[in-house]
């Protein structure tokens, strides 16, 4: 007797989400120094190339190690490596995390972060994946499925400081990849 | 004055309410010719007018959600404190406004309660003003209302929240456009592929077919999802008013482990 319940249906983040859901450090996962840091960083932008600013990132992944974080904290920023993440965008549509690089989860697996991506404007939530750049990008079965000219947006891309740069693009050329998962 | 009596650069309601009205119309006839039913709010939804450059033109691709999306992040008693659950208590005085309690399950797509997850609520004041800085609706703002509430669901699901009613306001959509009341809502499941932002309407709210938001759910069983239902159950005595909203993610790919099992057990007694 399975009875089957239809999911609540979402809602844009609007205008005024910024005094709702950023909390003081959510963009850093990591304290300043902490060994192995990276800072992740990129742009929001529209179908005409204008940076949104009024969106919100959120991240989560796996630890270096590829575990899966299960400490609680993530709103403390106490210290704790929690996995979790939030930043809302700058005028220019920008937006910055310190973390640490996930490893990967099952063995040989391409590290990534989950990426969820809310704005004004966006009637519902988007997900993506930012893979780290490297072998393991090369060879992953779900990236290969792509074209190669959209895949390249599921790619974090290595600054010459060592930063990863990853822009989401919710229209246009070089529009994002974005993620549908069976309900 | 001035701005909001020179906007004639503003399209009308008319125009909106009859993109709008066609929209549903073609949802309608492609219903009744057998397809399926949208449960989602359209991305690409025109009436909506900041939907226009901010909506993916490519079909999404479809993913086996891969080992961390199939966990959500963990937060716990230590993250939050049971007083942000009352959004009239946060400064030293009473807000102004109908008290409200806004009570409710979250469960998946399978029935089964979404546990110590967070829940986090924001809303305009009874003046439909949000303290923000971008908000420049001249209507009054509430030192002692900020409109900003968290909890954790309990082991069976149910949040709760005391907050005041809030008050419709105008947008710039287009000429006299008023958003019917709401309070936001932010969720997470037990997987990162269940989280989820919308927003909680009240019943019976005039406003309703004229807000290009909440009509970009096309389908109207979808709809009335977003609407909270009065509650006299969870009404108080001289205190406030209650409404029901319950709230249903997607289902989980998550294995259910055996504790999972036995905690569910536990709930028919």
């Amino acid at each position: 007797m399975s009875t089957e319940h239809v999911p609540t249906p979402g809602q844009t983040v609007g205008p005024f989400f910024g005094f709702g859901l950023p909390f003081a450090r959510g963009n850093e996962l990591v304290e300043p120094g902490t060994p192995g840091a990276v800072r992740l960083h990129g742009r929001v932008v529209d179908g005409a190339g204008e940076g949104i600013p009024d969106a919100l990132i959120e991240l989560w992944h796996a630890a270096p190690d590829g575990t899966i974080p299960d400490a609680t904290g993530h709103l403390l920023r106490d210290g704790t490596f929690a996995g979790f993440g939030r930043a809302e965008t700058d005028r220019t549509g920008g937006f910055w995390f310190r973390t640490l690089e996930p490893g990967p989860t099952e063995p040989g697996a391409a590290p990534f972060i989950a990426v969820a991506v809310f704005a004004r404007g966006l009637l519902d939530r988007l997900f993506t994946r930012a893979y780290l750049p490297g072998e393991a990008a090369e060879t992953d079965p779900f990236l290969a499925r792509l074209d190669p000219e959209r895949r390249d947006t599921l790619v974090a891309v290595r600054e010459d400081d060592g930063s990863l740069r990853f822009d989401i693009r919710l229209q246009g050329e070089g529009e994002t990849v974005f993620l549908e998962f069976d309900a | 004055m001035g701005e909001r009596a020179m906007t004639p650069e503003l399209e009308p309601q008319e125009r909106l309410s009859a993109e709008i009205a066609e929209l549903h119309a073609a949802y309608d006839a492609a219903r009744a010719a057998g397809a399926p039913a949208e449960t989602r709010p359209r991305l690409d939804f025109g009436p909506y007018r900041s939907s226009l450059l901010r909506h993916p033109t490519k079909d999404p691709v479809h993913a086996d959600p891969e080992t961390i999306e199939l966990f959500s992040p963990v937060f716990g008693e230590r993250d939050i404190s049971p007083l942000e659950a009352d959004l009239t208590i946060q400064r030293r005085g009473e807000p102004i406004g109908e008290r409200i309690v806004v009570r409710g399950r979250v469960i998946d797509g399978d029935g089964r309660p979404v546990r110590r997850q967070l829940v986090e609520v924001w809303q305009a004041n009874a003046g439909g003003r949000y303290i923000h800085k971008r908000d420049q609706h001249p209507a009054p703002l509430d030192p002692n209302f900020t409109g900003v509430g968290r909890t954790l669901t309990d082991d069976d699901g149910w949040y709760e929240f005391v907050t005041i009613k809030p008050g419709p306001y105008p947008w710039r959509n287009h000429y006299n456009a008023w958003r019917p009341a709401h309070i936001h809502f932010s969720l997470f499941g037990s997987e990162f592929t269940q989280r989820i932002v919308t927003q909680m309407y009240f019943p019976g709210d005039p406003l309703f077919p004229l807000d290009p938001i909440y009509q970009s759910i096309v389908d109207p069983a979808a709809r009335a999802r977003l609407v909270a239902e009065y509650d006299h159950g969870i009404t108080r005595h001289e205190w406030a008013t209650g409404y029901r909203w319950d709230i249903v993610l997607s289902g989980t790919r998550r294995t259910v482990f055996e504790h999972d099992l036995a905690e569910e057990h536990d709930d028919e007694h």
